[in-house]
């Protein structure tokens, strides 16, 4: 991220770059759809959408707004962009880096075909802390937000806030080293815009290094009042591109073995095993903290299952279709220092 | 290695016993609980088992909801890595408990609450003595009341 610029005018760089592609794409029917972001109802959001012809082109945006996982929307549940005659459709997706880890992670579960999708990268910046800021605000309803400089502006009827980008960037992205859709050495031309290669990911896993030297009391009591609020919407889940199961185990009923009650044992159920689900498979895009209604930071737990895998895996999702996910392979050697030994 | 007493006996003492739930798998541990039995080497009451047709039957579900539903503690115990019955049922297995557990502390679960080993058929000495390790640690750790209902 070049400081220097100015996040304004990088945003509108990058915003007038993707036009420019999604445009050319349309117009030599490389693409049949391209899915993006366009100007949300309120003032903090954004919105998918699905763009079919050039004039529409002027209607996808980017900025710092722009949270929503695109992959979301090429995975099984929702419907297929299919047309009766064609076949398949060819999709477009901008993608930040994390949009783009997604689609290579969903592809190495089969899920997608990478050969009907064109990843359009570009280098992201991060995304705001909608959450964070609303908190800030409390009660009084926000009019207007808008960027200048590194500074997030929030007007309202008679308040007028600024808030440092930096600090009040999403979390997860805070973290972030994959900010550009990895390139796919095996199909090269998946990719158009601004993609990079990876190779040997450092991360130190610092952010969360305070938190895990707690005790089991500390935690529990900061876990919980967490997850204490959490209504149960499952809103975490729709907005979350690995969460694509037909049947999630919350909705399992027949026989009902998973508590429905907003009860902190049934709540802690979900998250955990909401966890479980995605060791080795999120891809730390952030969208399941920022669509939570009641403000929840899932980005700590994330972090930590980012970690796990990394450390005991060495993996990291969504850089190669071809590895196999770590949860549905395994080693003789693997480790195994948590079973318990005779002295 | 040493035979495991008999002090953990309820009817002795007054003292505050834990309740373990296990979850053995039918091949290799439930039978070596099986031959400690008949051995009669001596060990804990505390345990209940759950036989499962293998290690890799476990869903994190069956481990979260004893510990929601009050277990003090939980015990897995499968057959040694290279020997599952299903030839890979316990290396998939074994991923998955490495990261419950560590997800588990993370959450704030007190580590010794739940407990992976791998005992043998053959195995009623090692089974015996490792519950009874099992049953030390919960012990320690005292009653689970974390899931208790306020009202
Ligand atoms: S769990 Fe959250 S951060 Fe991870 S992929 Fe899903 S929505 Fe993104
Ligand atoms: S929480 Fe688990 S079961 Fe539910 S949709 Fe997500 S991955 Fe599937
Ligand atoms: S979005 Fe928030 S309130 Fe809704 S289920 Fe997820 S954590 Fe709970
Ligand atoms: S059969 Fe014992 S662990 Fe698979």
């Amino acid at each position: 991220m070049v400081k220097s610029m100015g996040l304004e005018t990088e945003n509108k760089e990058i915003e007038n770059n993707l036009r420019e592609i999604a445009r050319g794409l349309l117009k030599e029917k490389k693409v049949d759809v391209i899915i993006g972001y366009m100007e949300g109802t309120l003032p903090l959001l954004s919105q998918p959408i699905i763009i079919d012809s050039e004039e529409d082109v002027e209607k996808l945006i980017w900025n710092n707004l722009c949270y929503v996982n695109l992959a979301k929307y090429l995975v099984p549940r929702v419907p297929k962009f299919v047309n009766p005659e064609k076949g398949n459709l060819t999709v477009g997706v901008i993608s930040k880096g994390c949009v783009g880890r997604g689609l290579i992670h969903l592809a190495s579960e089969n899920k997608i075909n990478l050969d009907e999708i064109k990843i359009i990268g570009i280098p992201c910046n991060g995304v705001v802390n909608r959450q964070r800021i609303e908190m800030e605000i409390g009660e009084k309803e926000i009019l207007e937000v808008s960027v200048f400089g590194d500074n997030i502006i929030v007007k309202g009827k008679d308040f007028e806030r600024e808030f440092p980008y930096d600090e009040y960037m999403n979390d997860l992205c805070k973290t972030c080293k994959i900010r550009k859709p990895p390139l796919v050495s095996k199909s090269l031309d998946l990719c158009v815009g601004e993609c990079e290669e990876y190779s040997n990911i450092v991360d130190d896993f610092s952010d969360i290094s305070e938190f895990e030297a707690l005790t089991p009391e500390e935690k529990w009591n900061q876990i919980t009042e967490e997850l204490s609020v959490c209504t149960r919407c499952y809103a975490c889940r729709e907005a979350c591109p690995m969460c694509y199961c037909n049947l999630c185990f919350v909705d399992q009923n027949k026989p009902v073995w998973f508590g429905k009650t907003t009860d902190l044992p049934d709540v802690f159920v979900y998250h955990l095993i909401r966890a479980m689900h995605m060791a080795g498979r999120c891809v730390a895009c952030g969208a399941c903290s920022l669509v939570c209604p009641m403000g929840i930071d899932l980005n700590k737990i994330n972090r930590k299952l980012e970690k796990i895998v990394k450390e005991r895996f060495d993996f990291t999702s969504g850089l190669d279709p071809d590895v196999l996910p770590p949860m549905v392979d395994f080693k003789l050697e693997d480790a195994q220092e948590f079973a318990l030994e005779e002295d | 290695m040493t035979e495991p007493s008999v002090e953990t006996k309820q009817s002795k003492n007054k003292e505050w016993e834990p309740k373990i739930i296990a979850f053995l798998c039918n091949w290799c541990s439930y039978a070596g609980a099986d031959l400690a039995g008949v051995s009669r080497i001596q060990d804990p009451p505390n345990i209940r088992i759950v036989r499962v047709p293998c290690s890799g039957r476990i869903n994190a579900y069956f481990i979260i909801k004893s510990l929601t539903d009050g277990w003090d503690g939980v015990l897995v115990s499968g057959c040694h890595p290279g020997d599952c019955h299903y030839i890979s049922g316990n290396l998939v297995a074994r991923r998955r408990f490495a990261i419950l557990k560590e997800l588990l502390e993370f959450f704030g679960i007190e580590p010794g609450r739940v407990n992976f080993m791998w005992a043998s058929a053959a195995e009623g000495m090692r089974f015996a003595v490792l519950v009874r390790k099992a049953t030390e640690i919960v012990k320690k750790l005292g009653q689970n009341k974390k899931f208790e209902k306020k009202w």
